[in-house]
């Protein structure tokens, strides 16, 4: 890590090494899954698993940028719930559906803004602040709704149950969105930003860039993406309840940090992240043709997790000793 | 270290606060039976949180402890349902904790994978193993001595608050005198020089998480056993409770330093608002979100305090007063 010369070698090396380790296992997955279940390979099959893909995606997109700057953010579970909430209560209130549309992005907003500026002013780490917001938030979330779910109209069915063509509303929003992420973080002086912060703070702090700035933004971005995910998901499950998003920071911290961003940031982007969303999305669907409970698929995500991480490291070692 | 009083203090006062609020408000909290319970409620708690404590102090985290709980709470009710004596039972517990945390830290160790990361995929592994050897059907019909060890009393005293005092004593001597037990802040403050010392790092981790998942499964014996039915899911957020105790208590997330009094401290006020809440007729729903709360003012607080230490170690080192800073 210390030496520059040695870095810039290994990570010649290394950034095609992940991509192309991913890429072999997403092709293993497909033959493992196409063998289980004949239904798998199937184009309605493949937009039914980028619905699942959408949700987790557009929070993957934010903690790829959270964890990129060696950030990270386990609140966005909670944030899903408390987005959900808000849209509820405020539609329930009588309020008119896009009213509550834009409450829902603000809470997710908010919410990050609130993490960042946390962070960044009571210079308290970012794992104990969204450890403390994890609850903060779902405890929010639980404190408005009591426990209940709010039934949501028919109007907004259309973001998470819709076609345009025979393709999911989701899955064209979530491409644009991954493309947008990817453009921003390469040409962008924001994105540059993000990498250096990660590479070394305290050096970015120095070279002048507002470091606390870009971070404030980035958690905020990730609040903004989490409260996306949550509409999707509130429009596809037609209600809202506050403990809808519980699993989802698993899932999309998983989703990064397979797809080579390591948690200590400063490498790695969005390519990999999709690729990985891709292989956890096959997985849990090709195990769910295969009558197997959500539960056990959880141990193939729990080992796959380890696995990748581990052959990255073991890939790691061996491009510094070359 | 001497100067490291500021957590528990500020925890004082909170426990101050809120047993002035409860006074007013609803003096039947009071009630000894009540103090009983809670110290009952917290002896669980603060038992893990020991194990929690071992791990987070040399910098490392396991977020698979729920799981954990899991996974040992059934093996223990099947242990005792199959006829076997207590101490069998306890040994299961135990044993099955110490081999998951171990697993947690020979992955961790040997491949150098962040324990966060480890210990994500072994929450879901564990889990998920449970899940599929369970079939997810709960267990019933615990014989009467297994909830015994839950429920009943040496002295008048109830057993989990016996099990707390001898862990929390035998955790302190621990902590303060033993090599390994000085290893771990070591390794928490400087693991590259605790390496160049010529401490053991990667034996004293593996023993660190070892031994946290050992406190789960006693934790457990004193958790599973309070209910007559035993599900697979029991245990989900336990890793989130135990954690939040750790640093309230005034671990460093990053660390090398902590102590055991001000854990125990912690997992005291979680388990006291958990019981207030009830007594203030305040929804339930709320608790989080206080808990939540509860952390962010502890840990500003002690960052302030920290901030202002070293404003003073620094004016004292210019004064050249004395070489102890």
């Amino acid at each position: 890590m210390s030496a520059p010369a040695a870095n810039r070698t290994h990570r010649r090396w290394r950034v095609p090494f992940t991509e192309t380790v991913l890429l072999v296992a997403l092709a293993l997955v497909i033959i493992i899954m196409s063998r289980l279940s004949p239904n798998f390979l199937s184009f309605y099959n493949f937009f039914e698993v980028t619905r699942f893909v959408a949700e987790i995606g557009m929070i993957s997109l934010g903690m790829t940028v959270v964890i990129l700057t060696s950030g990270i953010d386990l609140s966005v579970g909670s944030i899903v719930g408390l987005s959900a909430i808000v849209m509820g209560r405020i539609f329930g209130l009588g309020l008119g559906i896009v009213t509550a549309t834009v409450g829902c992005l603000l809470a997710g907003a908010l919410a990050g803004f609130a993490n960042g500026i946390i962070t960044t002013r009571l210079r308290i780490p970012p794992i104990v602040v969204t450890l403390a917001t994890l609850a903060v938030y779902k405890g929010i979330a639980l404190g408005i709704s009591q426990g209940q779910a709010y039934q949501m109209p028919k109007s907004i069915y259309f973001l998470g149950q819709g076609y345009i063509g025979p393709v999911p509303v989701q899955l064209i929003l979530f491409a644009v969105f991954a493309a947008v992420f990817i453009v921003v973080l390469r040409r962008t002086i924001f994105g540059h930003n993000v990498y250096a912060i990660g590479n070394n703070e305290t050096a970015t702090r120095f070279a002048g860039l507002r470091v606390d700035r870009t971070k404030v933004l980035v958690y905020t971005l990730s609040g903004l993406m989490t409260g996306i995910a949550a509409l999707i998901l509130v429009s596809r499950v037609s209600s809202a309840r506050a403990d809808v998003g519980e699993s989802y920071m698993l899932d999309a911290i998983a989703a990064v940090v397979l797809g080579g961003t390591p948690i200590s940031g400063g490498r790695g982007g969005v390519w990999g992240t999709l690729l990985a969303l891709f292989i956890v999305g096959f997985v849990r669907n090709g195990l769910t043709l295969a009558f197997v409970p959500s539960e056990v698929q959880s141990i193939f995500i729990g080992l796959l997790l380890i696995i990748a991480v581990g052959l990255n490291q073991i890939s790691a070692h061996r491009g510094r000793s070359s | 270290m001497r100067r490291g009083n500021a957590r528990e203090l500020s925890l004082l006062v909170f426990i101050a606060v809120l047993a002035g609020i409860l006074l007013v408000f609803a003096p039947r909290f009071f009630a000894s039976k009540n103090l009983v319970d809670i110290l009952v409620n917290t002896s669980y708690l603060a038992i893990a949180a020991l194990g929690m404590l071992f791990v987070i102090l040399t910098g490392q985290i396991d977020i698979s402890v729920g799981a954990i709980l899991g996974v040992c709470s059934t093996l223990a009710a099947v242990t005792a349902k199959a006829g076997q004596p207590i101490v069998v039972v306890f040994l299961v517990s135990i044993a099955a904790g110490a081999i998951l945390g171990g697993f947690n830290g020979l992955v961790s160790t040997q491949f150098r994978i962040h324990s966060i990361i480890v210990t994500l995929g072994t929450l879901y592994a564990y889990r998920g193993a449970l899940i599929l050897v369970t079939q997810g059907a709960w267990i019933y019909n615990v014989p009467r001595s297994f909830n015994q060890i839950g429920l009943g009393d040496v002295l008048g005293i109830p057993n989990p608050i016996w099990a707390m005092a001898i862990v929390l004593v035998v955790g302190t001597v621990v902590l303060r005198y033993t090599t390994w037990g000085r290893a771990l802040y070591a390794i928490g403050s400087n693991t590259e020089a605790a390496r160049l010392a010529g401490i053991p790092v990667r034996r004293v981790l593996l023993g660190a998480f070892a031994a946290n998942g050992a406190l789960v499964g006693l934790a457990t014996m004193f958790f599973a056993t309070r209910f007559s039915a035993i599900q697979s899911t029991t245990g989900s957020g336990f890793e989130f409770v135990i954690i939040t105790a750790v640093l309230v208590g005034g671990a460093n997330i990053f660390g090398g330093t902590g102590r055991l009094l001000g854990v125990a401290m912690g997992a005291l006020l979680l388990g006291l608002a958990d019981s207030a809440f009830v007594f203030l007729k305040i929804s339930s729903y709320w608790v989080q979100a206080f808990q939540g709360f509860v952390i962010l003012v502890a840990v500003s607080l002690d960052n302030v305090s920290f901030r202002r230490r070293r404003a003073t170690a620094a004016e004292r080192n210019r004064a050249l007063t004395g070489g102890e800073a």
